[in-house]
């Protein structure tokens, strides 16, 4: 095992030797890159790196130039997880055959994608890499809609929120169904580690990552990124977006380790209103109207009952 | 070594996919990642239990589909080892994505398809179709047409896709059931003079070499993407064949085995020809013998090299033919046979061109008969006599109900 890396503040965080280089064509105030920064900083090992098609990948690999100072890999769009996961494949014959260029190092794998390629599209190439216990981190960039096309709904999209395939209007208020619960499907194919996290929180950012990385078998991290373009707030505003997002517990950050041992990380001193988070937001100005006011009512208390089952799972330790 | 070698006899009695099998174990392929479809399965299920009982040193990823299997053979060549995978039919159709992306990468992986039709109807026996869906993928195509092929043309594949000028992926292609399961004596390689005509793999590129890092699967839009396009076709058009002519003289040296890009028999002073791949080369050349016993000078072209493809080989071996039958087995789809075109197309400006007719059989494992062959060149020798085709340019053999036949 190599040593965890040592990381006191957020300045020399912010300041480490960056591997996910700022010349890149992301939108201003998005939150991809903050994530991808965090976890490539949050080790010094070696890395293969893969994204699948999306945000992430068209601003960052544009033929001549690449953002990345690390082996990296884009195939498509579902199939991310499954590239990281041949490569592991080849590292451990490599490494069982003694043939590995640099034999000492320990090499990090962390795929990287976007909702659409993590809950929609490339739902089963994630859940075979989970299964089959490769030795693996999926990094989900959770920006709850299909960014790079435009803004279509996925099955992260969460009620109530205007998406170009699902728009409010006249009649509608957007998208119907409730997001689905990603962290916990992942978490029961038993593997050794499934965490939320969020971009504002870093410390418990970077402890999960380290801990990721330390256990042996494959990991799943549920990032959210806040959308500057598709949640339609003021690029400058991404991190006070983190901070709605995981303070009103819309995003709670919890841990849950060999698929059931589940650890709030995170318990916000002053838990700020649902209806906050989704004022912030131009997907949700809609729902301010006086006929789909009783969707914020609902929208609080699907929250507040999550937030209690979380805490009940917390408790019983089971 | 950590792993123990097999004693084989000089000759083996398997079928298609145990050769394919050997020959990848052989090979000692790094990583395997693969789902099972039938004909192709016994190909991966014998490089797991290789892996199981020691005789090779890998890894077996299985898998939960075959995108998924393609996928993760693109990952792991990308880190830089010996990958090869197997499928047929609908895995192949699944994975006609990733084969794209493959080629476009660059990545040198072999693929063994054993040729199955694609549904609806649901069928699982040979015929061409899946072959036929792959042939704009960027891939280097051979074709087996028995499980000695099945056998030599693996370790030809990996010589030729991994030589650093080429770095193409590459498919042995072999017939479901009637190669892949029909047992027939394979003269063999020792393990030592077949991994050394292989010969270790050479990386380039690879993710696992962290001082030098590299960025695989880039963005190119209408200002690069043509000529990343047009850089791999140049090089299948131009480096593949020297290439694959060089490797083929290497393997007869060592085993006294010939290939060729096109191959010919009775060709030299045939009037009638047919052009065929897989199995049905070997009925055809024995119709051929027999034909000519009854004074119609018959010859057969199989075709080797199915991408890049042999335009010019195929245009000198046709030259002095008076008429030519393509033999397709996969449905046209409104159209004339792949080979029909590409006979068509390798013949069109030869300064006197035989009569070419295309012939559809075998669809679903249809069984293409020496009856059937007895047939077509007797058809041909009397389109000669007449002097001008009389019958219409594309038939349907084999197919019950009133003949069916178009153009």
């Amino acid at each position: 095992m190599s040593e965890m890396k040592k990381i006191k503040n957020l300045k020399e965080f912010s300041t480490s030797a960056d591997r996910f280089e700022g010349a890149n064509l992301l939108c201003p105030g998005c939150a991809h890159s903050i994530i991808v920064r965090e976890v490539l900083n949050a080790t010094n090992d070696d890395l293969v790196l893969s994204a699948t098609t999306g945000c992430l990948e068209v601003c960052t690999a544009v033929y001549p130039y690449t953002s990345w100072d690390a082996s990296w890999i884009h195939i498509g769009f579902e199939n991310g997880s499954t590239a990281v996961a041949g490569a592991e494949a080849m590292y451990k014959a490599l490494k069982n055959k003694g043939r590995l260029k640099q034999p000492d190092r320990n090499p990090k794998f962390v795929s990287f994608a976007g909702d659409g390629a993590s809950y929609d599209i490339g739902f089963q190439w994630i859940s075979g890499c989970m299964e089959r216990g490769h030795n693996m981190m999926h990094v989900v960039l959770d920006n709850e809609v299909y960014a790079n096309t435009g803004g279509q709904r996925s099955s992260s999209t969460p009620i109530g929120a205007s998406a170009t395939t699902s728009p409010a209007g006249r009649v509608s208020y957007g998208e119907k169904k409730n997001k689905k619960d990603m962290v916990s499907i992942m978490a029961s194919h038993n593997i050794p580690y499934s965490a939320q996290v969020s971009p504002n929180k870093w410390k418990d950012m970077v402890k999960k990552i380290q801990h990721g990385m330390a256990v042996e078998g494959p990991v799943f991290i549920n990032a959210v990124s806040p959308c500057t373009t598709e949640w339609k707030f003021d690029p400058k505003d991404t991190m006070m977006l983190a901070d709605l997002a995981t303070d009103s517990l819309v995003f709670p950050l919890y841990e849950i380790i060999d698929g059931h041992e589940l650890n709030i990380t995170y318990r916000p001193k002053n838990v700020v209103p649902v209806e906050e988070y989704l004022a912030a937001q131009g997907r949700f100005k809609h729902l301010f109207k006086d006929e789909y006011k009783h969707l914020i009512k609902e929208w609080q208390e699907r929250v507040d009952a999550n937030w209690s089952y979380l805490q009940r799972r917390e408790e019983a330790r089971v | 070594m950590a792993f123990d070698k097999m004693e084989l006899k000089d000759i083996e009695v398997w079928d298609g996919n145990f050769a394919a099998a050997q020959a990848l174990r052989q090979c000692q392929i790094d990583v395997v990642a693969a789902y099972p479809i039938t004909p192709s399965t016994p190909i991966v299920e014998g490089y797991a239990k290789f892996l199981a009982d020691n005789y090779i040193e890998g890894e077996f990823v299985m898998v939960e589909s075959e995108h998924a299997a393609m996928s993760g053979c693109i990952g792991a060549a990308a880190a830089g080892g010996r990958v090869a995978t197997a499928t047929s039919s609908q895995g192949f159709a699944l994975m006609v994505e990733t084969l794209y992306q493959a080629s476009g990468m660059r990545l040198p992986i072999v693929l063994n398809v054993v040729n199955r039709a694609l549904a609806a109807p649901l069928n699982v026996n040979g015929d061409h179709s899946d072959m036929y869906l792959g042939r704009d993928s960027g891939w280097i195509q051979f074709d087996a047409f028995s499980p000695q092929g099945a056998y030599d043309l693996n370790f030809i594949a990996f010589r030729v896709c991994e030589d650093h000028g080429i770095r193409l992926p590459c498919m042995v292609h072999q017939d479901g059931f009637m190669t892949s399961h029909t047992a027939q004596g394979v003269e063999t390689l020792s393990d030592d003079v077949a991994y050394n005509f292989v010969g270790d793999y050479k990386p380039m590129n690879d993710m696992l070499d962290f001082e030098h890092p590299v960025t695989h699967g880039v963005q190119t839009e209408e200002d690069w993407h043509f000529e990343h396009k047009a850089r791999q076709h140049n090089d299948l058009m131009t480096k593949v064949f020297p290439k694959i002519e060089e490797v083929f003289a290497d393997f007869e040296k060592l085993t006294g085995r010939k290939y060729n890009l096109v191959e010919e028999y009775d060709m030299k002073d045939a009037d009638v020809a047919v052009v065929c791949m897989g199995t049905s080369v070997e009925t055809a050349r024995e119709v051929a013998t027999e034909m000519r016993a009854k004074g119609i000078k018959a010859g057969v072209v199989g075709i080797r090299v199915i991408r890049p493809f042999p335009f010019m080989q195929i245009a000198q071996a046709l030259k002095d033919i008076k008429a030519v039958a393509t033999l397709d087995r996969s449905a046209p789809g409104g159209t004339v046979g792949m080979l029909f075109n590409e006979i068509a197309g390798s013949m069109y400006n030869l300064e006197k061109r035989p009569m070419l007719c295309g012939k559809i059989y075998g669809l679903g494992g249809r069984d293409l008969t020496k009856a059937h062959l007895v047939e077509l060149y007797t058809e041909l020798q009397a389109n000669v006599d007449a002097g001008k085709i009389t019958t219409p340019l594309q038939q349907f053999i084999g197919v019950r109900g009133p003949k069916l036949s178009f153009l």
